[in-house]
């Protein structure tokens, strides 16, 4: 069987502490200050995504929870207003999953991109009724580039699954 | 026995058809053992993570919290900073010849220009001691300054934030002014140890009461949003004009007075509002990177309270005593 990299592949389980670490690699991501730089993809919420669509039974809105709320300590927002995003957002990927695991990858990143967009909106309606200014149309382009970056993380985060604990060459999963 | 002897044999087969499987670990989902139920999940954490927003925003209960958590994040956030520090001292290091040859010339003209008010001001600060001293005034506290660096803006795109690179340990404190070499260009709202959040003018709804030089008319001035800064609450008809200097009018006790804030860049007088839009644009460089002068808080500690303290806490009890019976 050659290496066909489609949703229905068979691969190894997922190990937590891989898990956890892309996490925190994706919280490390979003702390570097670019300022206000335009369409900045949400790394955190993208990987976050990412499990939450590909293991809805071990990682979902706790995990949301406790990376959004060390979003916001680091990038001084409101606290909480991150954690609400991401609940939503995992909640939604949870629930998203089977139907989405069906898809390759780039029809996976059309799936993300209103969930991506979505929990970017859910944060300007909160700031913006605790009566912060509106930041302006760009922000909105982060989900875009987070989507399209859904496609390369698709393959660097399944990496680990995809090597075989033994080869053998009559079987190879 | 010969019955039984089939059926181990033929479950250990079973078993060694198994092992890779479970070597590879693949176990059964939970059937049973889910927890609670994810829409209940979310519900408890959508409440928890509102109420933490509510109380956060509103009324600033969270503060120890956020501190605490943010002595986990510090050491990320460090570690994420660095490559912005990389790209600050890069592009230092390869500014043009000319650009600092430029900026040489101008500070050393600048200074210049300022050295002759300040010998001036010696000797004014000096017949000001005096006299306050035949006033028998209370000598103003010169103020204890710090001198940092912004190190790179907050990402929170919905505010105007920028992060110091001096701390508590530099002796700041939350709710310091923060000026540079030009005006006043904002306040600390949270202090770390090591860094600082300062928020700039042009935040929307930051304060600062100030006073118009021209007609010494006091006013309070707010941030906009846009980069630019708002003087509210002037009638419609009140003595101000396009180009009117606005500085601190030193009345919150936080700002020293007569620093220089903002110029009116017009006025639109609208007969249908109680109020003139009055837009100012700030006058020191606000959302420029640069060294800044944290200056200490303003207002004197009060006087110590007399040797006598416990005396005149008895005769208040005393007299809180007394006077229900009168």
């Amino acid at each position: 069987m050659q290496p066909t990299h489609s949703s229905r592949r068979i691969l190894l389980p997922v190990r937590m502490w891989f898990v956890y670490t892309t996490l925190f690699i994706a919280l490390f991501l979003n702390y570097v200050p670019t300022g206000h730089l335009p369409a900045v993809p949400d790394v955190v919420a993208l990987v976050l995504a990412f499990w939450c669509v590909r293991e809805p039974v071990k990682i979902g809105i706790g995990a949301g929870f406790v990376f959004g709320l060390l979003t916001d300590i680091g990038v001084g927002a409101a606290l909480g207003q991150h954690a609400f995003a991401y609940v939503l957002l995992a909640y939604a990927a949870n629930e998203l999953s089977r139907r989405v695991l069906w898809f390759t990858p780039v029809e996976q990143a059309l799936h993300v991109l209103p969930l991506l967009f979505m929990s970017q909106v859910v944060m300007v309606a909160v700031r913006l009724m605790a009566g912060a200014e509106f930041p302006g149309w760009w922000m909105f382009f982060g989900s875009f580039v987070g989507a399209l970056l859904w496609i390369p993380l698709h393959y660097v985060l399944l990496l680990p699954q995809f090597q075989p604990m033994e080869r053998d060459e009559n079987r190879p999963i | 026995m010969r019955a039984g002897d089939p059926g181990p044999s033929r479950a250990r087969l079973f078993a060694d058809q198994l092992t890779p499987l479970i070597l590879a670990g693949h176990s059964p989902p939970p059937f049973f053992k889910r927890g609670p139920a994810p829409l209940a999940k979310l519900v408890f954490f959508v409440i928890v993570s509102l109420a933490m927003l509510v109380s956060d925003l509103n009324m600033h209960y969270l503060d120890g919290f956020r501190k605490g958590l943010s002595v986990l994040a510090y050491p990320l956030q460090m570690a994420a900073a660095s490559p912005a520090d990389f790209v600050r001292n890069a592009s230092d290091y390869f500014a043009s010849l000319v650009r600092l040859q430029i900026e040489n010339k101008d500070l050393k003209a600048r200074q210049l220009k300022g050295a002759e008010r300040l010998l001036r001001l010696d000797q004014l600060e000096q017949e000001n001691r005096h006299l306050r001293a035949l006033l028998e005034a209370r000598d103003k506290q010169s103020a204890k300054s710090v001198v940092a660096e912004i190190m790179y803006t907050a990402k929170d795109p919905f505010s105007r934030k920028v992060i110091l690179d001096k701390g508590a340990q530099a002796g700041i404190e939350a709710g310091q002014a923060v000026v540079d070499d030009i005006g006043v260009i904002g306040q600390i709202t949270r202090v770390f140890p090591m860094q600082s959040e300062l928020t700039l003018l042009t935040d929307k709804d930051q304060a600062i009461p100030v006073m118009i030089v021209r007609s010494g008319m006091r006013a309070v001035l707010f941030g906009s949003g846009n980069g630019l800064m708002e003087l509210r609450y002037l009638a419609a008809n009140a003595d101000v004009q396009a180009g009117d200097k606005v500085v601190t009018s030193g009345l919150d006790g936080v700002f020293l007075a007569g620093l220089p804030v903002a110029t009116v860049a017009r006025v639109d007088r609208d007969q249908a509002q109680a109020f003139a839009r009055i837009p100012c644009l700030p006058a020191a460089g606000v959302e420029q990177f640069s060294h800044v002068l944290v200056l200490g808080h303003r207002e004197s500690l009060p006087p110590r309270p007399p040797e006598a303290e416990p005396v005149a806490g008895k005769s208040g009890k005393g007299r809180k005593a007394r006077a229900p019976k009168e």
